[in-house]
């Protein structure tokens, strides 16, 4: 159970990584939105399945259970809200006329 | 009949998230709860026809989730690879996608599935046209191949 955990969450932190990386690499607003909005998904799934399922390593007491379903009920609100804040605020760009990177046709 | 479901969600999430048992936090529970549907039920979609078709939705919803937690983790992992490697290969482009699916809820569903999977962002919707923005061509394809469209039309009774 205790390496199905950290597997989870150090797959977590590699998505968060990525996340990071592509935050400082990508060339505008809208792609930075994109790495910034998107890699927290599935890394912040991953590392909450995962801190889940460590404490429940000790084993399955009613609160331990409880404590659980808490973490995954937070997965669940990141599910919802991560989208919904993601495109509220790329549509408040796209209403200020920010003006999207295109990529060059003769790139070096 | 609305009430009585949005109280019941409220309350549920009470008594997981203070895990306390005893009569004061129930009772005070149920007051909160009470409140919180007085003050807010008409922030809620409203549904024009409630019947049992709401139970299928739901089951097929479920169904839909394990493929979508699919895709995003396909997609992820593309997103991560054009991130790391070094010529960054991504053509960003803003396309138009006409859409079939016509209740509200259905629009929100697809447009939230499009922004959780990484590389596509849904801006807006204009006159039954999702303007996306996409990151590289690979996910904009995918996009136009309408699979994840026809499950949501699937799942709403809507193909």
């Amino acid at each position: 159970m205790a390496v199905l955990a950290v597997i989870f969450i150090v797959t977590g932190v590699f998505f968060f990584t990525t996340a990071t990386i592509g935050l400082l690499r990508f060339p505008d607003f809208y792609t930075r939105m994109h790495a910034a909005g998107k890699g927290d998904t599935l890394g912040a799934f991953l590392t909450l399945a995962g801190l889940a399922l460590y404490n429940l390593h000790h084993g399955f007491s009613f609160d331990a259970i409880l404590i659980s379903i808490k973490i995954l009920l937070i997965a669940l609100f990141i599910f919802i809200v991560n989208p919904t804040a993601t495109h509220a605020i790329t549509k408040a760009a796209l209403n200020c006329d920010v003006k999207p990177w295109e990529k060059k046709e003769t790139s070096k | 009949m609305k009430h009585i479901i949005l109280f019941s969600v409220l309350y549920l999430h009470w008594i997981i998230w203070s895990g306390k048992f005893d009569a004061f936090h129930l009772s005070l529970g149920i007051i909160s709860s009470a409140f919180v549907t007085f003050m807010s039920h008409g922030l809620f979609i409203e549904r024009k026809k409630v019947s049992t078709k709401i139970i299928a939705e739901s089951i097929r919803f479920i169904k839909y989730v394990p493929w979508l937690l699919y895709q995003i983790i396909l997609s992820n992992i593309h997103v991560a690879s054009l991130v790391l490697s070094p010529k960054m290969p991504i053509e960003p482009k803003i396309i138009k996608y006409k859409t079939k699916l016509k209740s509200d809820i259905a629009l929100v569903t697809f447009a939230n599935s499009i922004t959780l999977t990484p590389g596509t962002i849904t801006a807006d919707i204009i006159d039954g046209e999702y303007i996306v923005h996409t990151l590289s061509r690979k996910v904009a394809d995918d996009l136009m191949s309408g699979e994840m469209e026809d499950k949501v039309a699937d799942i709403f009774d809507e193909a």
